[in-house]
């Protein structure tokens, strides 16, 4: 009982569907409930690369506690699909709870000791009340989110509420959907002891709060920016975020009478054209970006590496996901660390943004205009498909009226007449940074931009010296860049301690998580998520004052250490990896496990 | 390599175009092209038509790919930005660059490698978008700047200057505009200046993606006595099916009725056609097609305006796009502020 009683607000519910059966709408209004009733929740959605009939999971976990991450456990399973049966079964930690539909017998074979199995003939009862095929599969999902509000005490009113703001455009609907929920609820309560001892109770942890996507954050972001040109090819798990631009702009910038549009969306024939498209408008002075994902980052090599030497600016949003090649398109990883700090040939290197959650997409998509415009230079967002596509409770989004965009070092007509001449690539500032001209300025500031060799005058050239003066002077404005970048997030632990922990991106929740489990068993480590490429000074100083730095990355080959020992003095084998790479959100439990044996080990050195 | 510097400096009592400048003012810098290259021609015709059609040079742009042709937009209107870009992707950077400002000339330079071979997608796609640009493919049929391998528009068994035999069809980009539905279409010779610089100036006042696909020999690589794009080859298989006229021509024996029909431009202004055989009709998407492939069997190349269409949208058209530029529109008119902001945010909780 005071097990149970622990567990309060605390417990993981997964829903095993299959896709395409419209559970999606049913899953996320159990969210959303537990989110109204004052409870973080996480929610993650495992979904197949495949548009109907392949197993599809969704995730939710309330935590009283607000933790980010997903816990590594399930609880309650709600087992929907007889193809994944077997395996949902499995994954229910002991004392857990087995939901399955008695419309049909349970294969016994399954069985387990250490769990309840509660049968509720959802099939049974969307077949007895509706009549339309299509419909009886929908209502079933429906009646599972009512069997779940009368099993772990999700407020009826709260989900009436949202069914009603669900439906709001075809009010006809809410009484077939109140009902089948009803069906739920009832079955439940007549047949189980309602509520288990897993079960939630309102609180005020969301107040201030939204959840959103990462993808729609970022979208948000770029109108906000004031994007005016994007180019896309289509990509899971980069889609939404363009789909959500035009959206919002079909709303806010729109001309209500005329039609007009102040924004031009191209769905481009492949990435190499959008990242073309891009370029072309970040050269003739419009702010714009394309959204990809790793497959399209290879395509966009050789233009990154043209913009990067002729320095346009140029956003580029890399939603990540589980490569090499095809890989697996539905699943999250951060293996595009290196390939975007790279990306081209020649001597290149690239401002990157990690956000780790859906309010950092948002800011950080504002940031990327920012930094391409100042830096003249492509800038990649790199975000992946657990931030990108899930939804995440995060503060609400701010925006100040007076913020204006910095449109970096451009020349107006009225620049232009005052000075006697213009030269498209001279270090003026001592910033690295020269300045350019838009496409139909004023006759003094034209100029030819070229990916091949140029002098700081902006002339051709094959004379190694001149090369060599321009490729130093890059050195000077990425050195600029550090400077600019967002600074990492930080956070000591009580003591001075000797280790740390370095993550980036969507380690965030799985990291924070494991240092207050560790804190709890008096294991104290510092922290730093680096939020920026390139490094700025923090970094460097993170990694002298740490005796060991475990680097917690999403991907095989330890891409972020790599850069943390190409591109700074750390000595390597200070760096420990703790990798994380199979496709599904971050846990703390490894994290936890790796430093719990470090230091055991230490003890016993 | 010719060095033959070409003066930079005004005659007296040269002409002056509207803008009061001479023609020199739409020169670039020194050719670096072989001497005789095809392309230093189209150069020149590409200066002549800016000048005449008194563009201001600032507000045009040229854009190219990479290839001796895409070299030129450095060698005709200095005082106009340019982009030296990339091996076949002009296409997307003019659209890019377009998207930002519609309001200037876009002109986009390309050789028949850049285009046809490793640019054959962006060209598809930059027709169905129909740009508003000119796109002039100096067209070889070689890639002159790897020093003369076979490219998609050598003709199937042409054979290289050391005897080697092209085994495949050729890509014809006038066919492909037609089939792609490009809503200006022309064929030129570079070596025929006479006959080129008005087709640029028609393409430059389309209002759309004006395709111009001229023949322009290597002197280098192709232009030896078995290629179909050696100069001799060309000036003996030319055939014009119809030639622009700039004014409205008397009728007489040379302009019989009929012979002469007048194309309404985006502007309002109209320029002429003449036809050779009266049976052309430019604005026939699928007689055009069928016209350049009969001639085509006879060994003929089709010169002339072979297709336009001045009602197609162009993309901004397409889009419905605000008529200033995107590049400098107001920033005010593009954040919509916190209180939309707070109010989009209601949906997510
Ligand atoms: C990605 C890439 N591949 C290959 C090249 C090498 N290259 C430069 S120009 C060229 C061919 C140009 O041919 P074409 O467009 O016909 O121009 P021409 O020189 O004949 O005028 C090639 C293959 C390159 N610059 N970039
Ligand atoms: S190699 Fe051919 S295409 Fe290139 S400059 Fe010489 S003649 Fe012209
Ligand atoms: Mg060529």
């Amino acid at each position: 009982m005071s097990a149970a009683q622990g567990r309060l607000n605390d417990f993981v519910v997964k829903i095993a569907t299959v896709n395409g059966t419209g559970s999606a709408s049913a899953n996320s209004l159990l969210l959303k409930a537990f989110f109204r009733m004052g409870i973080p929740v996480v929610g993650k959605n495992y979904f197949p690369s495949n548009i109907q009939g392949m197993p599809t999971w969704y995730e939710i976990r309330v935590t009283r506690d607000g933790y980010a991450a997903r816990s590594g456990e399930v609880d309650i399973m709600v087992a929907m699909n007889a193809e994944t049966y077997a395996q949902d079964i499995r994954e229910i930690a002991p004392g857990g709870y087995l939901i399955y539909d008695s419309t049909w017998p349970r294969q016994q074979t399954l069985s387990r000791p250490d769990i309840t199995v509660i049968g509720i003939p959802l099939a049974q009862m969307a077949n007895d009340a509706f009549a339309d095929a299509r419909v009886r599969i929908l209502m079933k999902n429906m009646a599972y989110v009512g069997a779940l509000a009368a099993l772990i005490d999700i407020d009826m009113n709260v989900i009436r509420a949202l069914i009603e703001q669900m439906f709001a455009g075809k009010p006809k609907l809410i009484p077939a959907n109140m009902q089948a929920i009803e069906l739920g609820y009832n079955y439940a309560r007549e047949h189980v002891a309602c509520p288990l001892p897993l079960r939630v109770e309102a609180m005020d942890k969301t107040r201030g709060h939204i959840m959103i996507d990462g993808n729609t954050a970022a979208a948000l972001g770029c109108v906000y920016a004031g994007a005016t040109v994007g180019a896309w090819y289509p990509i899971t798990p980069s889609t939404s975020l363009m789909d959500a631009f035009k959206s919002f702009c079909a709303r806010m910038r729109t001309d209500k009478e005329t039609g007009e549009k102040r924004y031009l969306i191209v769905q481009a024939e492949d990435e190499l054209s959008s990242a073309g498209v891009v370029l072309g408008a970040g050269w003739a002075g419009a702010r714009a970006f394309t959204t990809t994902s790793g497959p399209g980052i290879s395509l966009m090599g050789e233009l990154v590496g043209l913009a990067y030497y002729a320095e346009v600016p140029m956003v580029l949003f890399d939603i990540q996901r589980v490569g090499p090649s095809t890989g697996m398109p539905t699943r999250t990883q951060q293996s595009d660390i290196q390939i975007c700090a790279y990306a081209s040939h020649g001597d290149t290197r690239h401002v990157c943004l990690y956000p780790a959650d859906p309010r950092e997409c948002f800011d950080m998509a504002v940031a990327a205009f920012d930094l391409a415009e100042r830096l003249q230079t492509p800038v990649f967002v790199v975000s992946d498909l657990d931030v990108g596509m899930n939804d995440w409770m995060v503060p609400d989004l701010t925006w100040d009226d007076s913020c204006r965009p910095d449109r970096g070092k451009v020349l107006s007509n009225a620049d232009l007449e005052k000075i006697t001449s213009f030269h498209r690539y001279l270090d003026v500032d001592g910033d690295g940074i020269p300045y350019r001209t838009l496409p139909g300025c004023h006759p003094k500031g034209v100029y030819f931009n070229r990916g091949a060799g140029h002098n700081k005058w902006g002339g051709r050239t094959e004379l190694s010296d001149e090369y060599q003066d321009v490729m130093e002077r890059l050195l000077v404005k990425w050195a600029t860049a550090a400077t600019l970048v967002p600074k990492p997030e930080v956070i000591a632990a009580r003591s001075g301690a000797p280790w740390g922990i370095l993550a980036v991106g969507s380690c965030d929740g799985a990291c924070k998580e494991a240092l207050h489990r560790l804190a709890e068993q008096g294991i104290h480590i510092d922290y730093m998520r680096v939020r920026a490429f390139p490094f700025s000074a923090e970094v460097e100083k993170f990694l002298a004052d740490h005796e060991r730095v475990f680097v917690v990355e999403q991907n095989r080959d330890a891409q972020m250490r790599g850069m943390l020992v190409n591109e700074t003095s750390v000595e390597k084998a200070k760096l420990t990896s703790i990798l994380h790479y199979n496709g599904m959100p971050m846990d703390h439990r490894q994290i936890v496990r790796t430093i719990e044996d470090a230091v055991a080990e230490e003890a016993a050195a | 390599m010719s060095y033959i510097r070409k003066p930079n400096i005004t005659y007296k009592g040269r002409a002056k175009n509207a803008l009061g400048l001479s023609e020199s003012s739409y020169e670039g810098t020194m050719s670096t092209l072989c001497a005789g290259c095809g392309h230093d021609s189209i150069t020149a015709a590409m200066t002549r038509a800016f000048f005449e059609l008194s563009i201001p040079p600032n507000r045009a742009v040229k854009i190219s790919g990479i290839g001796c042709s895409s070299k030129t937009t450095a060698y005709f209107l200095s005082q106009s930005h340019g982009n030296n870009t990339v091996h076949g992707r002009m296409p997307s950077i003019a659209t890019g660059a377009a998207a930002a400002n519609g309001e200037l000339h876009y002109v986009g330079v390309s050789g028949d490698g850049d285009t046809l071979s490793i640019g054959l997608g962006q060209f598809a796609h930059v027709i169905r978008r129909n740009l508003n640009m000119l796109y002039v493919i100096e067209n070889n049929g070689v890639y002159g700047l790897t020093k003369g391998q076979f490219s998609a528009s050598a003709a199937f068994g042409a054979k290289t200057k050391k005897g080697e035999v092209n085994p495949n069809p050729p890509i014809d980009p006038v066919k492909m505009g037609l089939a792609l539905g490009a809503s200006f279409i022309a064929r030129s010779f570079s070596g025929d200046k006479n006959h080129l610089v008005p087709l640029i100036k028609a393409g430059l006042r389309h209002k759309g993606f004006a395709l111009i696909d001229v023949i322009s020999p290597c002197v280098t690589f192709n232009d030896h006595e078995d290629s179909a794009m050696s100069y001799k080859y060309a000036f003996a298989h030319m055939h014009t099916a119809a030639d622009l006229i700039e004014n409205k021509p008397e009728i007489t024996a040379d302009f019989p009725e009929g012979a002469v029909v007048p194309v309404t431009m985006h502007d309002g202004s109209d320029i002429y056609l003449k036809k050779t055989d009266p049976d052309y009709d430019p604005t026939d998407r699928a007689r055009a097609f069928e016209y350049v492939m009969r001639h085509q069997e006879k060994g003929e190349i089709v010169t002339g305006l072979l297709y336009i269409d001045e009602s197609r949208k162009d993309m901004h058209a397409a889009n419905q796009t605000v008529a200033a530029p995107l590049n400098t529109f107001p920033y005010e008119q593009l954040c919509p502020g916190s209180a939309a902001l707070a109010d989009v945010q209601k949906r997510f909780r």
